[in-house]
């Protein structure tokens, strides 16, 4: 160990003894919940009891019962076209907020966009059911507007699920996006320029691939934060059609039914882990 | 400035979007009728008087704050202590504890809630505001570590190593050097994990069974359909929350000059 590195000498039982506590609570409090999950999903549950048989019945269930796998399809398109919708729309709202809003006003800006979101989650959702439900703002207004002749809903059902969703990612991916574009060193643009790169191709060729890194971890966020989440399809998305958490839950909740349920869990971390694995690339934290 | 009209009305579509479904909750929660729906009546305060006057609902405010509070502190001196090992002293194995530190952020709130339901049930734990504060230790710790963490930089270690060139111990050299150097970074986090367990709904919902926090309250008002005293608790949280974040701006950023 050299006199200039930061750190003191090695001094292995006081330092186990300060990483200890941290670690100790990450294996008893999830560690472990995930190993007992796991074992769960290979048993099953038969009327009250619990068979400690192991088999990969609930695996083979999932695909064998069409409203298990069919929940996973609809999360897989509601996440997919939540997380397309949210970068269409919060890109150009980023780089308004980088490029063309003065300096000194952006951080301003940047918090107007984020207060709503410190309101409590379930109560965000909840307000969407207040503008989207019949008799509520929208409908409200399409009447006032002459448009219907009677109070229309537009809660209740995948769109609605997705306009809650969008909602709070356009704000993530704006702030990710937001982060990429200031730290683009202003020269890289004034070099096209130089080359005889127009606003448009700069824009194409230098800026945008730049940004891809923003986009990526915002889309990430959004793709895993969205496929796990219980509370805006459970409010916004009536009960025609079921999201994976929903199911998961309906197996806690309604039937006790664990290994079921842990096996639709391990299916969720699976297709989270795939998604991680296939952009790992650009997920790289330290370069936004 | 008339270049970039499109622009500007771009962006006030878009805050419009983000504001609409907040100003309706705010907006409908001084409404004077039983629906918080159009026309709007009043504006009237009952049902801040309605829920302020629910012993179950302010009940389950107490036990948000208590949860929060507490949970937070231990996530921040678990996570901090932890990130005060791996930067300061070797470790073997140290980036693979950086990652079982931090894996917890990648997994889905309801998952870890489950696996905590299935382990306290198996283990014959009873459900309580207790298990509710394990559950948010594991969300928060996470994050304060990586917060800490990263602010321990090359700058405050020759402080510490001046410190104990001097004579200071460990415990003292953390109390009386580290820690007052990385309060920025230990208030962001603290109060960022008080933010967290605030909000949290799913696992405080599993892991809970007399005693609820907010959120699950909030959850079962909910199941009563559309009602302005459900717009005036949200309010309420919204308002709480705003000024914690403004504390937080106040005290972290105010004193710097921009």
């Amino acid at each position: 160990m050299t006199r200039t590195s930061p750190r003191f000498a090695p001094d292995t039982v006081r330092a186990w003894g300060l990483l200890f506590p941290a670690l100790a609570w990450t294996a008893a409090f999830f560690v472990l919940p995930l190993v007992i999950m796991a074992v769960y999903s290979l048993w099953k549950r038969v009327g009250n009891r619990l068979i400690t048989d192991v088999s990969l019945q609930n695996y083979e269930n999932f695909f064998a019962k069409s409203f298990l796998f069919e929940s996973l399809i609809n999360s897989l398109e509601v996440t997919v076209l939540v997380t397309l919708i949210s970068i269409i729309l919060a890109y150009p709202f980023a780089y308004i907020l980088a490029e063309k809003v003065p300096e000194r006003w952006q951080r301003m800006a940047l918090i107007l966009a984020i207060l709503p979101f410190w309101t409590s989650y379930l109560v965000r959702s909840y307000s969407w059911l207040l503008v989207l439900s019949e008799g509520g703002i929208i409908s409200n207004f399409l009447l006032d507007a002459g448009i219907t002749d009677e109070p229309v809903s537009f809660a209740n059902d995948r769109s609605a699920t997705v306009i809650g969703f969008v909602h709070f990612f356009v704000m993530l991916l704006t702030l990710t996006i937001y982060a990429n574009l200031k730290q683009l060193p202003k020269n890289y643009r004034r070099a096209a320029a130089d080359l005889g790169a127009g606003p448009i191709r700069t824009f194409v060729y230098v800026v945008f691939p730049l940004t891809l890194p923003g986009i990526m971890v915002g889309a990430f966020l959004t793709f895993v934060l969205c496929i796990g989440d219980y509370i805006t399809p459970a409010i916004l998305g009536g009960k025609r059609e079921l999201l994976l958490p929903q199911t998961i839950m309906l197996q806690i909740e309604r039937r006790s039914d664990f290994p079921t349920a842990s096996a639709l869990a391990m299916i969720l971390m699976l297709v989270v882990s795939m998604v991680y694995l296939a952009c790992a690339r650009w997920l790289k934290l330290d370069r936004l | 400035m008339l270049r970039n009209l499109p622009s500007w009305l771009y962006a006030a579509l878009i805050y419009g979007f983000i504001f609409l479904p907040v100003g309706v909750l705010v907006l409908f929660s001084f409404q004077d009728s039983r629906v918080p729906i159009p026309p709007f009546n009043g504006p009237s305060l009952r049902w801040y008087a309605e829920f302020l006057g629910d012993g179950r609902v302010t009940d389950a405010l107490l036990n948000s704050i208590i949860v929060a509070f507490a949970s937070s502190a231990v996530a921040l001196v678990l996570g901090f202590l932890a990130a005060y090992a791996l930067a300061r002293h070797r470790v073997r194995f140290s980036s693979f504890w950086q990652g079982l530190l931090t894996a917890p952020l990648t997994v889905s709130y309801l998952i870890i809630a489950m696996g905590l339901l299935i382990t306290f049930n198996a283990l014959g734990i009873p459900k309580s505001l207790l298990t509710i504060g394990i559950g948010h230790v594991v969300i928060n710790l996470p994050l304060c570590f990586a917060i800490v963490y990263s602010q321990m930089g090359a700058h405050q270690a020759n402080m510490e190593r001046a410190a104990r060139d001097l004579g200071a111990g460990e415990w003292q050299v953390i109390l009386l050097i580290t820690v007052p150097m990385l309060w920025p970074a230990l208030f962001a986090a603290f109060f960022l994990s008080v933010t967290f367990s605030w909000d949290e709904f799913i696992i405080a919902f599993l892991v809970s069974r007399f005693d609820v926090t907010l959120p699950v309250e909030i959850w079962s008002m909910l199941r009563t359909g559309l009602n302005p005293k459900t717009n005036a608790v949200g309010s309420f949280v919204f308002l709480f929350s705003v000024a914690i974040v403004f504390l937080l701006d106040l005290v972290l950023f105010r004193k710097k000059p921009a």
